[in-house]
């Protein structure tokens, strides 16, 4: 028996699995660069909330076309997977679909599921593609999306349409095969889609046919390899990352923003001189807000792992639609571009990071963005899989006031009025009640 | 004439408030916002419900402070509020405003301020319920009304359905703009936002909301939030529209249809 084949794949399939762990890993690692967060209570809410909007894509339906056929395709991937698992073990043992003996007649049904399934991602594929690039629907066409952000969306619909015809063309050709070369090809499967491709095939050699038919085998099991690891390059990996992103958003109330209370006790200090700091409490922060990665908690920088650039925050952030600079994607986005900046320098100075003069705030995000932020989360609200843009809005206005002061001049007088006279306008707090005589 | 105790009032009677009315600056200060505090209170006055003020010892929540990044200020603001709060032995407070009711009930708790925090559209919703108000129908009987969510009463805090039953309660007809409750559109003024020059752009956003409004042809434009009415109220104006289209609270509403 001629090994050559089960040792070819095995190395691919580590090859594949190697790259993929070593990229996870960096991705864990670029994580950790944020600050810590508790986010292991309510358990048993986190698991219901991850399973209602990851799994159950509860959120993706509020706009019934593009979650409809975001379904579809999710469906595609869940259950084709199956089918790949078969491949792999193929692969591995040099037999040929080592399932249908297992199942019987189970299989057929399975297989002639999968077909549907690959026929009607093609569908949804195609409609995705042309309203990204016919219909052009404006959220695809922003400032943000332009270069790799535009190329990558379509170059997931591209690597789906390649891996669904693959995958029927190889049915066609097995099909053909299993009735011309039946010791070889076991009789096995249903086949309601591929069988409108086998005119295409009809009257080639079975030689030509088993060239084909394994060329197809391996084309398509590579470019599942391929896919895997292009994950990491690219927006798609919120395939993966949707699930620990709901499992640890936020849970509270969204108008409750975080409060700091490490600079509670330099307020209570302030307030009175009495007050020491009770033990074991930690001394207030050395820095203010955000200006970095560094700054933001670690379930903010998931949150711009987790990205897929869809675009719906930005569609409904109010200053976006009325034409400011500010794009809760892009903050998003921005995150996720400095993060890797920041994995990279890593990679390079073998783990300790080299100050490159470079930060998140002025080098990716401007202060105009963050001044336009009008706080009514509706990025918030909209995001499919409860990406955060807004925390991360807060914390960096939080460091421009607090530690740069450098807010714009009506904020500060605003803000002066409160502290001067508890209203922020310049009205003398005497004259709180003088409504009620009016 | 107005009936309107402060807490400090009651306390040298001996008495205290079952509820504590939070008026907020925009309610004390703002000339239009005023007019809403007033509506507010004549309800409450019609009720037999004990309430009080906090009057001159009222400051600033810090929420605009808070959401413009100044943490400092704000919990300055904070810890001084839940001092007189507490010391007043505060379990129950009623708003106007729902910046001071997101902030009161939601980020006040962490610094020590823990009370049972309501929207006046609530209050008004369960003393309806139980009988202690009731409200005339008739004057806004048939009227077209569309309810414009403030970020920061719906969104924020899921309250939707308040404003809403109240509106139904004037025999009126609830007409909802396109973006509605959870997805209902800012009128521009929160975080911090009222307080400054929008950032440059081709539009201001309460010209946007103003027209999701008109778009429905109402006669009223509902407003929970008094910076909300100032800014639908001005995107009436620059629409040409205040001869048609009013902008009022719900409280306002309620006082109107009751003659008070």
């Amino acid at each position: 028996m001629n090994y050559i084949p089960n040792l070819i794949f095995l190395t691919l399939l580590s090859l594949s699995i190697g790259i993929f762990a070593r990229n996870i890993k960096r991705i864990r690692r670029n994580i950790s660069q944020g600050k810590s967060l508790d986010r292991s209570d309510q358990s048993g809410l986190r698991w219901k909330n991850m399973i209602l909007v990851a799994l159950g894509q509860s959120k993706m339906v509020s706009r019934p076309i593009a979650g409809f056929l975001h379904v579809i395709v999710y469906i595609g991937f869940i259950l084709i997977n199956i089918e790949v698992l078969e491949i792999v073990l193929d692969g591995l043992t040099g037999k040929h679909r080592i399932f249908a003996p297992l199942l019987g007649s189970l299989y057929d049904i399975l297989i002639a599921t999968f077909e549907v399934l690959a026929f009607l991602v093609l569908v949804a594929v195609i409609f995705f593609w042309t309203r990204r690039n016919i219909i052009k629907i404006k959220r695809f066409w922003k400032d943000e999306m332009k270069g790799w952000p535009q190329l990558d969306g379509n170059m997931i619909l591209y690597f789906e349409v390649v891996l669904m015809l693959l995958f029927l063309s190889m049915n066609a050709t097995d099909s053909l095969l299993q009735e011309l070369d039946p010791e070889h090809y076991i009789s096995a499967g249903s086949f309601p889609i591929s069988q409108f491709l086998i005119p295409l095939f009809d009257g080639l050699s079975v030689d030509s046919l088993l060239v084909m038919e394994r060329s197809f085998w391996w084309m398509h099991i590579i470019g599942i390899f391929i896919f895997l690891n292009y994950l990491y390059y690219s927006k798609h990996l919120h395939i993966l990352l949707a699930f620990p992103n709901t499992y640890f958003a936020n849970l509270n109330p969204k108008g409750r923003f975080a409060v700091d209370l490490n600079i509670k006790n330099e307020v209570q200090m302030m307030m009175d001189p009495s007050f020491s700091v009770p033990e074991g409490e930690v001394a207030p922060p050395e820095k203010f807000g955000a200006s970095d990665v560094f700054d933001l908690n670690w379930v903010q920088l998931m949150n711009a792992y987790s990205c897929t650039e869809c675009g719906r925050c930005s569609s409904v952030c109010p200053a976006n639609m009325t034409g400011k600079k500010l794009s809760p994607r892009k903050i998003m986005m921005n995150t996720r571009d400095r993060l890797e900046e920041v994995g990279k320098n890593l990679n390079k100075n073998k783990g300790v990071f080299k100050n490159d003069q470079k930060q998140l705030l002025n080098d990716y995000i401007t202060p105009e963005e963050l001044w336009a932020c009008t706080s009514c989360n509706a990025c918030v609200d909209s995001c499919p899989i409860e990406i955060d843009p807004l925390s991360i809005i807060m914390d960096m206005r939080q460091y421009l006031v607090m530690e740069q002061s450098a807010a714009p001049a009506e904020l500060n007088s605003m803000m002066g009025n409160i502290e001067n006279n508890g209203a922020p306008w310049p009205f003398s707090n005497q004259d709180r009640l003088q409504w009620a005589n009016e | 004439m107005l009936n309107v105790p402060t807490l400090s009032q009651l306390q040298s009677e001996g008495r205290k408030a079952e509820i504590v009315f939070w008026v907020g600056c925009a309610g004390s200060f703002d000339d239009r916002a005023k007019k809403i505090t007033k509506a507010f209170v004549k309800l409450l006055n019609q009720t037999e419900i004990s309430f009080a003020v906090l009057g001159t010892e009222e400051s600033c929540s810090g929420d605009p402070a808070k959401r413009a990044g100044n943490e400092f200020l704000f919990q300055m603001q904070a810890l001084q509020n839940i001092a007189k709060l507490d010391a007043y032995e505060v379990t129950k407070i009623v708003t106007t405003c729902p910046h001071c009711f997101n902030t009161l009930k939601n980020e006040y708790p962490e610094l020590g301020g823990k009370y049972e925090v309501i929207h006046h559209t609530q209050l008004i919703k369960q003393l309806l319920k139980e009988d202690k108000l009731t409200i005339q129908g008739g004057k806004y009987k048939g009227k077209r009304i569309t309810y414009h969510d403030p970020c920061y009463l719906g969104r924020a805090n899921q309250v939707y359905e308040a404003p809403r039953a109240l509106i139904q309660k004037l025999d009126a007809e609830l007409v909802e703009m396109k973006s509605c409750k959870s997805k209902g559109l800012c009128c521009g003024a929160g975080g911090a936002q009222m307080f400054k020059d929008a950032e440059d752009g081709d539009k201001e956003v309460n010209i946007e909301r103003t027209e999701q409004a008109l778009e429905v042809q109402p006669d009223i434009v509902a407003a929970a939030c008094p910076f909300c009415n100032t800014m639908m109220t001005d995107g009436i104006k620059n629409k040409e529209q205040e001869g048609k289209v009013e902008v009022m609270d719900i409280a306002e509403l309620i006082a109107n249809a009751n003659d008070l």
